[in-house]
């Protein structure tokens, strides 16, 4: 082995070191530094807003009201008002039921729907529901007519507006239908033999099995439920019950002062940016929070089994 | 759930009937064959029951579309107007607007919004370091699970009038410039989801033998002609597939993140069919001409969808049914 490299030995290196292939030899000098430049430009066109914001959220009120770059000063006046007031706590809470009750009640429905419609050859009438299914991920009736029937069913100004219309997502099913289709038959016919019911079956080895798609899934769906804003908006007209996304557009982007965001009598209010940014990190936190676990899981090829399959 | 141990007694009877010959389990009849399968259908009944109310009844709620709708006649009393609602919308000078808008974003979105995870997903192919491709995918997919509320609040503190660069630059505003506006709504849908558009692409890359790129090498190909041969060759179904879908929802143009921007830049900019349908049906209470807009849409979208495909699958490509 040469102990001395040379450029083109080092070169080798690196591929060796990165376990590729011989044939497959690292790019000249000048490509890698175009394509370094490129990466880090896009990294920082993504992470830098969102840092920023989270950065200014804790901002001092000078430099917040000055506007600075990145600020040097902190203070936590901002998250102490927002608490005080009320509103986006119970903007927080709203979601936090959305999520929490919708994610669960999504997860049971989609893996029966897909648990039964993963037999198709032997269950009679199962194939067309399989279609009808598969049809609505290419249409949708319209906005008006689904306001109207949340009107009808008297659903209006409920949280479970929010829940029920979305309650099984087509693609999901598909995706829960695939893994399960792919379990080990002998395992399910064995039970079947041994006298286990459909229920049993389910409940026993599938879903036990099924651990992995249905984290994702549920992860999946409690990203939806916590992002819901044009369903609130459609469907929820009392503040009460507006879920922090709706809460976030009003004192954001639409500019409304948020009511009783008051610190202690006598010090001057946090400056109406901080506000706003802490209102962000705080509608934004709890995907902070699963994204790392939604990653993971990607890296398992759940995902992309599922679209090739 | 309880009577799931009377499942028991049910499997002698299927041992008889499938032990002398698997050919005669064919001659069961249906209702035999519905009767053994009852418990599988307490599973399908919930879901398809979910999927006949909240997405083919509404269906139904479509012909509001050929009332003189007012929600408090509702379906039966409304007075039934023909075509009438979809003649008004040809006269409508804000369907024209909405209708030019929206084509223009999707035109502007095809341009440059769809080749986007292509060229991502080979740059970051190219990449030698697993780790750094690893880092740069957590990192690019992360705004595809923000909300189109925060990514505009997050893009208003920074582009905005009193944001972050209009702090260095005094005087900066680019959210309410309706001038540029439609670019901006495609760099935003590009920064949020093009990480998320390369998973696709990364799953037809990974699809490619890797002994044709090494036949390639031992020929003389660079990285450079391998990429240019054989990964991209490699995407063009995928892409097809995609564009196919893309076409199908060429008059959908980012709902949410349109009404959320309108009020900065102005319904001129701004409006788009979805948009339109919303503040004349929901908001300013014309039923019949917000349904119709929608149905006509909706419509329009499905021909595409079935023209293109039939399309990718004269030229010998596959499509998606």
């Amino acid at each position: 082995m040469a102990t001395a490299l040379s450029g083109f030995d080092r070169r080798d290196a690196l591929r060796r070191k990165a376990g590729l292939p011989p044939w497959m030899n690292a790019a000249p000098a000048w490509v890698r530094a175009i394509k370094a430049i490129v990466i880090i430009l896009i990294t920082v066109t993504m992470l830098y807003p969102l840092v920023y914001v989270i950065a200014m959220s804790f901002a001092s009120p000078a430099q917040a009201r000055a506007g600075v770059f990145f600020p040097t000063e902190y203070s936590l006046d901002a998250y102490r008002a927002i608490f005080n007031g009320g509103t986006v706590t119970q903007g927080l809470q709203n979601s936090l039921w959305v999520t929490v009750v919708g994610t669960t009640l999504s997860l049971v429905f989609t893996s029966m729907l897909a648990w039964g419609l993963s037999r198709t050859k032997e269950v009679p009438g199962s194939k067309a529901i399989l279609i009808m299914v598969l049809a609505t991920m290419f249409f949708s009736a319209g906005i008006i007519p689904n306001f109207l029937l949340i009107k009808t069913v008297g659903l209006l100004d409920s949280l479970w507006a929010l829940i029920i219309p979305g309650l099984i997502s087509a693609f999901n099913m598909i995706v829960i239908r695939n893994f399960f289709m792919n379990l080990p038959s002998e395992l399910i016919e064995a039970a079947r033999i041994d006298g286990a019911g459909e229920w049993r079956i389910f409940l026993q080895i599938v879903l036990p099995l099924s651990k992995p798609v249905l984290a994702v899934m549920g992860l999946f769906y409690a990203v939806g439920y916590w992002n819901t804003y044009f369903n609130a908006l459609l469907y929820i007209n009392d503040a009460e019950k507006w879920p922090i996304q709706v809460v976030l557009q009003q004192y954001v982007l639409a500019g409304v002062n948020i009511p009783g965001a008051v610190v202690t009598e006598g010090a001057p209010p946090p400056p109406g940016v901080t506000l706003q940014m802490a209102v962000i990190v705080l509608a934004t936190l709890p995907i902070l929070i699963v994204y790392p676990f939604v990653q993971r899981h990607f890296t398992k090829g759940v995902l992309t089994g599922a679209i090739k399959g | 759930m309880s009577t799931q141990t009377e499942a028991g007694p049910r499997v002698p009877a299927q041992r008889d009937a499938g032990a002398p010959a698997p050919i005669k389990q064919r001659k069961v009849s249906l209702r035999k064959r519905i009767w053994r399968e009852r418990w599988a259908y307490t599973f399908i009944v919930p879901g398809a029951l979910f999927f006949l109310v909240f997405a083919y009844v509404p269906m139904a709620g479509n012909v509001v579309a050929f009332q003189d709708f007012s929600a408090f006649r509702g379906f039966a009393g409304s007075p039934w107007v023909g075509f009438q609602n979809f003649e008004a919308i040809f006269y409508d000078p804000e369907v024209l607007t909405a209708l030019r808008n929206t084509l223009i974003i999707a035109f502007l979105q095809l341009i440059f919004a769809f080749p986007a995870p292509i060229a991502l997903a080979l740059l970051l192919d190219s990449l030698m370091s697993l780790r750094v491709k690893r880092w740069v995918q957590t990192v690019v997919y992360l705004p595809h699970f923000l909300s189109w509320v925060i990514v505009i609040s997050v893009w208003q503190q920074v582009l905005g009038g009193g944001g972050l660069i209009s702090n260095l630059v005094g005087g900066f505003d680019l959210m309410s410039n309706a001038d540029t506006f439609k670019l901006l709504v495609v760099a935003q849908g590009v920064w949020k989801d093009v990480g998320w558009g390369t998973i696709i692409f990364f799953a037809a890359i990974a699809g490619i033998p890797s002994d044709r790129y090494e036949a390639a090498a031992i020929d003389g190909a660079g990285a450079w002609q391998r990429m240019r041969h054989i990964t991209l060759p490699g995407l063009i179904p995928v892409a097809t597939l995609l564009l196919i879908l893309n076409l199908g929802s060429i008059l959908t143009v980012g709902f949410e993140q349109l009404l959320l921007q309108q009020p900065m830049v102005g319904a001129d900019a701004a409006q788009v069919l979805d948009t339109f349908v919303y503040f004349r049906g929901v908001l300013g209470g014309e039923w019949g001409i917000a349904t119709a807009a929608g149905l006509l849409k909706g419509i329009i979208g499905t021909v595409l969808v079935l023209a293109a495909n039939k399309f990718a699958k004269r030229l010998g490509g596959e499509g998606i049914f």
